[in-house]
């Protein structure tokens, strides 16, 4: 029991920081039509500016400086490429992230090499009990963060000028123009407010019990996207439900592995991927996604 | 862009002085026999190539020939029909592993486990890991023809995770985590392989590369023609139609799930193939030859090709493929790019950096890649040659009529199957 617990605790953490990264996909999905599959290499930049820039700037310093290199290449990212595609065909919009991210992760793989980065985090390794349930300070932080984080932008998204421009652009693009929204001044706005979502989960992604910043933070990085599909790809709510269900079915996966040991070691990698074709098969749209209608 | 819609009509409209090598519906004139001329040089250059460059040459040949196959799938599915598939290097793997499992002879690997292996010939192993590798594309197919546009993208990408999943785990069949040798190719008791029959061709030696080269030019033509074929038959438009509209597909009588279903279906079968070559080509099967970097890989091809172009494909395919291996052998005289361990960019990111950079100018400047690059050149060298044929520039007046003819064809004659 105490073991099942645990392990959902934990999962729970992760889910936050899948949810964070989630939220990010979303909200480019929402405001640019693009499926960003940069996104796990911006996580890998920032994890990486932020490991790098602890040594000369201090820890807090570094992690603000990481926020914002991520916030500005993703912000790069939409202006020079994404913002001159308006219109074109989706596939063309991804094809080309996946461009971007071939570039940078390639880049980013060729600096960390076969090393790890050690993220000094101030909190350290140390766990935590609460009844007997153990966890690392590291996501107990991660998950209040990613809590208050996700909460301040739910009531931004509801209430700010900028959630409600964003909000009728995505609802009809041309109508919202017509209204004086600045389509591209949105878009803009959401690369920058992903990047710095993907910062903040990397920031927690390479903490313990991670040994840190290696190349295989990307494939963790890249099991947020089943999160983000799971919970429907223009849902905001649902990427924190898809987030929170792919890490908790992470963590039990990997928690009880000698009971699954007929399905192989290291089940758990894979469980997010098998969580989301079992739900698209139900909902094609993923749980919480609008279905698409078409129109005769 | 598909070459054949959109190249007739745009080729007679504009180059509107070329009156005599459009008078025939097939085109006999004179540019017809260039474009008949330069296929013809090319293929005698790929036949007699083995005779003239040596191994290295001959490997890289094959590998794109294999990549090539895998890449004109991929375009059917992607390009064709327009639906994204991050799942390719599933099916490359399906193929792959099939084929080293059937042909494969049961053995010891080390002291830590054993592998099976059912020792049938190779052939068979290659025919059942195209058909299996469909078969996987068909049970994948309710799945994606219920996903729309990018959901299918992102779900496609788990499948690839699971095959590695699976190529680590079930180690019997693939090799497990060090992977296993693919058994060499035969056909009928001749062996693709160093020996027996020695073989000389003009007093060049023919062993195991110039054999390979043989077998990749002949599965890789083969595959050329029959999507070209496929791509101008009936269901070819299907599938076109299907991209720029699923309801006015729909509403055309094309059933939408079927043609889903039946282009996942030989998309992932090219695939097999293209994973069985792929394990002759290497000599082994191993999981990271599968992982999500192999599928992104094969979408970099059919982008840089063009979308939708068979031909284009296969360019793509050959630069993706034949880049990273050139650049390996030449490290030393390239500029920025070093040897392994030396600091500098390595040959194989040097590739990557380039074929990252081709993919976003691509898509920003000329979606329609290197094909539609191609096809701009051809159009320009015709129209700077027309005038000096004496052709006067007089746009006859049914020109507005002929044009579309090719392209209606076959939808008027679409009733009768």
């Amino acid at each position: 029991m105490t073991q099942f617990l645990s392990l959902l605790l934990n999962g729970l953490s992760l889910g936050a920081i899948y949810a964070l990264i989630a939220l990010g996909f979303v909200i480019i999905f929402k405001a640019s039509e693009v499926v960003s599959f940069t996104h796990g290499s911006l996580l890998l930049l920032g994890a990486y500016s932020i490991a790098r820039l602890s040594e000369p700037l201090g820890f807090l310093l570094a992690v603000l400086a990481g926020l914002a290199i991520t916030a500005l290449a993703a912000l790069l990212v939409e202006r020079f490429i994404i913002n001159r595609l308006r219109g074109a065909p989706v596939i063309s919009l991804a094809i080309v992230t996946i461009g971007v991210d071939i570039i940078l992760l390639t880049e980013l793989i060729r600096r960390i090499g076969p090393d790890i980065l050690n993220v000094p985090h101030p909190w350290g390794g140390e766990s935590v009990r609460i009844g007997g349930i153990g966890i690392t300070q590291n996501r107990l932080i991660a998950m209040i963060v990613a809590g208050v984080l996700i909460a301040l932008f739910f009531v931004a998204f509801k209430y700010s000028s900028w959630g409600v421009a964003m909000r009728a652009s995505a609802e009809d693009g041309e109508t919202a123009a017509l209204m004086g929204i600045r389509q591209g001044r949105v878009s803009a706005l959401a690369w920058v407010v992903a990047g710095v979502l993907a910062g903040v989960a990397a920031l927690f992604l390479v903490g313990s019990p991670t040994p840190g910043v290696s190349s295989a933070v990307y494939a963790t990085a890249l099991r947020a996207f089943p999160a983000a599909i799971l919970g429907g790809l223009d849902s905001t709510g649902g990427a924190l439900v898809g987030g929170l269900l792919i890490g908790l079915a992470e963590s039990l996966a990997a928690g009880y592995q000698e009971q699954l040991l007929f399905l192989g070691r290291g089940f758990g990698e894979v469980v997010p991927y098998v969580v989301m074709i079992a739900v698209l098969l139900v909902r094609p749209s993923g749980l919480f996604g609008t279905k698409e209608l078409t129109r005769v | 862009m598909s070459e054949q819609t959109v190249s007739r009509p745009a080729g007679s409209s504009r180059a509107g002085s070329d009156t005599p090598a459009r008078s025939g519906r097939a085109g006999r004139g004179p540019g017809t026999v260039v474009k008949w001329v330069l296929i013809a040089a090319l293929l005698v250059f790929l036949l007699v190539f083995p005779l003239y460059f040596d191994e290295f040459w001959l490997r890289t040949g094959f590998a794109v020939f294999g990549a090539a196959i895998g890449a004109i799938g991929l375009n059917l599915l992607v390009g064709t029909t327009g639906q994204l598939s991050l799942a390719h290097a599933f099916f490359l793997a399906v193929g792959a592993v099939s084929y080293t499992y059937i042909s494969g002879e049961s053995g010891g690997l080390g002291t830590r486990a054993a592998l099976d292996g059912l020792g049938l010939p190779p052939i068979v192993g290659m025919v059942v890991g195209v058909l299996l590798a469909g078969l996987a594309g068909l049970v994948f197919s309710p799945i994606a023809a219920r996903l729309r546009g990018i959901y299918l993208g992102v779900a496609s990408l788990g499948l690839v995770f699971i095959g590695v999943h699976v190529i680590n785990t079930w180690t019997p069949v693939t090799g497990g985590f060090n992977g296993r040798a693919a058994p060499e190719f035969s056909l009928f008791g001749f062996t693709f392989g160093n020996s027996d029959p020695q073989l000389w061709v003009l007093g060049v030696p023919f062993r195991e590369a110039e054999r390979l080269w043989y077998l990749g030019l002949v599965l890789a033509l083969a595959a050329y023609v029959f999507a070209r074929n496929l791509l101008r038959s009936r269901p070819g438009r299907a599938l076109q139609t299907l991209r720029d509209s699923e309801v006015a597909a729909s509403v055309m009588g094309v059933n939408v799930q079927a043609y889903k279903a039946r282009v996942f279906l030989v998309s992932s079968m090219y695939a097999g193939l293209s994973g069985v070559l792929y394990a002759l080509s290497i000599g082994s099967i191993a999981p990271e030859s599968f992982t999500l970097v192999v599928s992104i890989q094969y979408l970099a091809m059919i982008v840089l090709g063009g979308l939708g172009s068979v031909g284009g494909a296969a360019l793509g395919a050959l630069f993706v493929t034949a880049l990273p291996l050139l650049f390996q052998q030449y490290a030393d005289v390239l500029p920025l790019v070093s040897a392994p361990g030396q600091g500098g960019v390595s040959a194989g990111f040097a590739a990557r950096f380039l074929y990252g950079a081709a993919i976003i100018l691509i898509v920003l400047f000329e979606p329609a890649g290197l094909a539609g690059i191609a096809q701009r050149l051809t159009q320009r060298f015709r129209r700077g040659r027309a005038p000096a044929r004496g052709g006067v520039a007089t746009p006859p007046p049914e020109q507005p009529g002929s044009a579309p003819t090719p392209s209606d064809r076959p939808a008027q004659g679409s009733d009768t199957r």
